[in-house]
């Protein structure tokens, strides 16, 4: 669905991503992890269209999008939801949720959709009219998250979405990584929390200063003694 | 202690700052009641004048807040830009349409050159913004700024080269008299004047709250990154806005060069910063701010200048800028501006 190849990203002078190539198939969770500064969110953004690769190529369903603007990607089928959650903080969480169908026309899906999200996250359907930025951090990445899948994705890629949540909260999000997945979603998922992480996915890659350091099966990756003693702390 | 102490003398500053406010509050209430007493009649007609240089600040305020909204960025080529929208109406009018006076054909010419000098200003903001700011968008914010300068002075030697170093005066084709109403009179161009911008806001108004255009304004005033992860076109969008600027410069442009029928390459110079003015003091990036701020300024002139008992007109921008001065000490976001930005 989504293949990566010697992808190449740099700001300014200096290369974040120095050569990569990943892989993501219909249907599966495919989790990039790595420590903080390896690049997870660089290739992200790239993959997005929010910045463009210095070399390499980004195919995703045969077509070539590295290079392609932001707005343009999203029409292709992937939405993302940021690293920081990124909501409108002045918006209500309605708004919000209208801001991710912008694309859209399909006025009877895009309310059968909301009704979906709003079932995933029950949280949202209470704070429906409240100014998104009041929320907490944990409200506001449920939000992100169902922001990014109101824009009915083909590939959704999720940067860090259990950052700075309190535990229960992180269990809830990957509950419904799943729960997205099982309902037809492919997934790319970037964590620090590899553990738990590499718990939901198929696949998993490991990213270092740019450079993928492993990559495979997640059963493997989570009984590798490297990544266990790197990542896992084990 | 210490921390009690300051909390005392934080409060007592507060109520200093409270009585100074109410009192200046009070004493320009005064001087209106008892203007309004001794001649009520001249007081409604200054009042109107005021109103109607207020809308004209009004358009050229909004062009100012929109951008700043959008990308923060202070556009001081945008009241040489509404000089420019004179320019073009001038000659549109009465160069290329020979129009000098008032008649059916002549408000028919005006209509037309309405409908074009929105269309030449907007396309010539979109032109600037996609040649001189563009390219900076992520630079530091002194380089756009400086830049802004630039472009206006750009676009006064262009209104220089097209109208010449002097003042110039044109023949209106607007009807000249007045209605009256009781004894108050109504000129028939502040009348005109009111018929065209208030339709223009409702739509400016519509446009930025109800249409799809306008959500992706707002989403993008508030983050470009996010804005194109839900698939906006964050570049047509902020060139969208300079549309909007361009188009309001332009009916202020073509009002004022019919009302007062003169143009001159420094008008923008002036008038823009009024309109500036306006828009900080309403609170810079809300809408309804420079509206407001431009009414209020409009209507102190006028009172200032016309009011029987008042310091004139040669104490006009004094007043103004002492009038700012002091609301930015005590609400430093302006009238309706929000006190801390909620950028991260
Ligand atoms: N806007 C930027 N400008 C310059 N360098 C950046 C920028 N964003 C990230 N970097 C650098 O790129 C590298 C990768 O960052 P990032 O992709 O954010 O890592 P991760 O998401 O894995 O924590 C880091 O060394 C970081 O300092
Ligand atoms: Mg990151």
């Amino acid at each position: 669905m989504l293949k990566i190849e010697n992808l190449e990203v740099a700001y300014g002078n200096i290369k974040a991503i120095k050569g990569i190539s990943l892989e993501v198939n219909e249907g599966e969770i495919v989790t990039l992890i790595g420590s903080n500064g390896a690049g997870k969110s660089t290739t992200l953004r790239a993959i997005s269209g929010l910045l463009k690769p210095r070399g390499g190529t980004i195919t995703f369903l045969g077509e070539r999008i590295d290079g392609a603007e932001g707005h343009d990607v999203v029409k292709k089928g992937i939405t993302h939801s940021p690293e920081g959650r990124r909501i409108f903080p002045r918006m209500t969480v309605d708004e919000n949720l209208d801001l991710g169908a912008f694309l859209r026309n399909d006025k009877d899906a895009i309310a059968a959709d909301k009704e979906r999200v709003l079932e995933l996250f029950p949280r949202l359907r209470e704070r429906i009219n409240q100014k998104s930025g009041t929320m907490s951090g944990g409200e506001q990445q449920m939000l992100a998250v169902a922001r990014a899948l109101m824009g009915q994705p083909k590939l959704l890629i999720l940067d860090e979405p259990s950052m700075g949540l309190a535990p229960v909260l992180v269990d809830l999000i990957f509950e419904t990584i799943v729960k997205i997945n099982q309902q037809g979603t492919t997934i790319l998922l970037v964590e620090q929390n590899a553990l738990a992480a590499l718990s939901v996915a198929h696949r998993g890659y490991v990213l270092e200063s740019g450079i993928i350091k492993m990559s495979g099966n997640a059963k493997d990756l989570q009984s590798d003694p490297e990544v266990t003693k790197a990542y896992l702390g084990g | 202690m210490a921390n009690t102490s300051y909390k005392a003398r934080q409060a007592r500053r507060i109520v200093i700052e409270r009585t100074f406010g109410v009192s200046i509050l009070a004493l320009l209430l005064f001087w209106l009641v008892i203007n309004f007493i001794k001649s009520p009649s001249q007081f409604a007609e200054v009042s109107l004048i005021g109103l109607s240089n207020g809308i004209l600040y009004a358009l050229i305020a909004l062009g100012y807040t929109l951008v700043y909204g959008i990308i923060e960025l202070i556009n001081f080529a945008h009241g040489d830009l509404f000089m420019l929208g004179g320019l073009f109406s001038a000659h549109f009018i009465a160069l290329w349409f020979h129009q000098t006076k008032s008649s059916p054909m002549g408000w028919l010419v005006f209509f037309l050159a309405l409908i074009s000098v929105m269309v030449f200003c907007a396309g010539v903001n979109v032109f600037i913004e996609r040649f001189a700011y563009r390219r900076l968008r992520r630079a530091p914010k002194l380089a756009p700024l400086i830049t802004a300068v630039g472009v206006s002075f750009m676009i006064q030697f262009v209104g220089l080269r097209w109208n010449g170093s002097g003042q110039k005066t044109w023949n209106s084709v607007l009807p000249s008299g007045s209605l009256m109403l009781g004894s108050v009179k109504l000129p028939y161009t502040t009348l005109i004047s009111f018929a065209v911008t208030i339709p223009i806001l409702m739509a400016l108004t519509f446009i930025v709250t109800k249409t799809r255009q306008g959500k992706a304004m707002r989403a993008t005033a508030q983050d470009q990154d996010a804005s194109r992860l839900m698939g906006i076109n964050v570049n047509r969008t902020i060139a969208f806005t300079f549309a909007l600027g361009g188009a309001l410069a332009g009916v202020a442009g073509l009002l004022f060069q019919q009302t007062r029928g003169l143009t001159s390459y420094n008008l923008g110079y002036q008038l823009g910063l009024i309109a500036f003015t306006s828009a900080v003091l309403g609170g810079i990036g809300n809408l309804a701010g420079a509206v407001l701020g431009a009414i209020l300024i409009g209507l102190i002139q006028g009172l200032n200048d016309g009011l029987p008992i008042g310091l004139g007109q040669q104490w006009s921008q004094t007043v103004v800028f002492s009038i700012l001065i002091l609301l930015m000490v005590f609400k430093p976001a302006g009238l309706l501006g929000k006190q801390v930005t909620e950028k991260v």
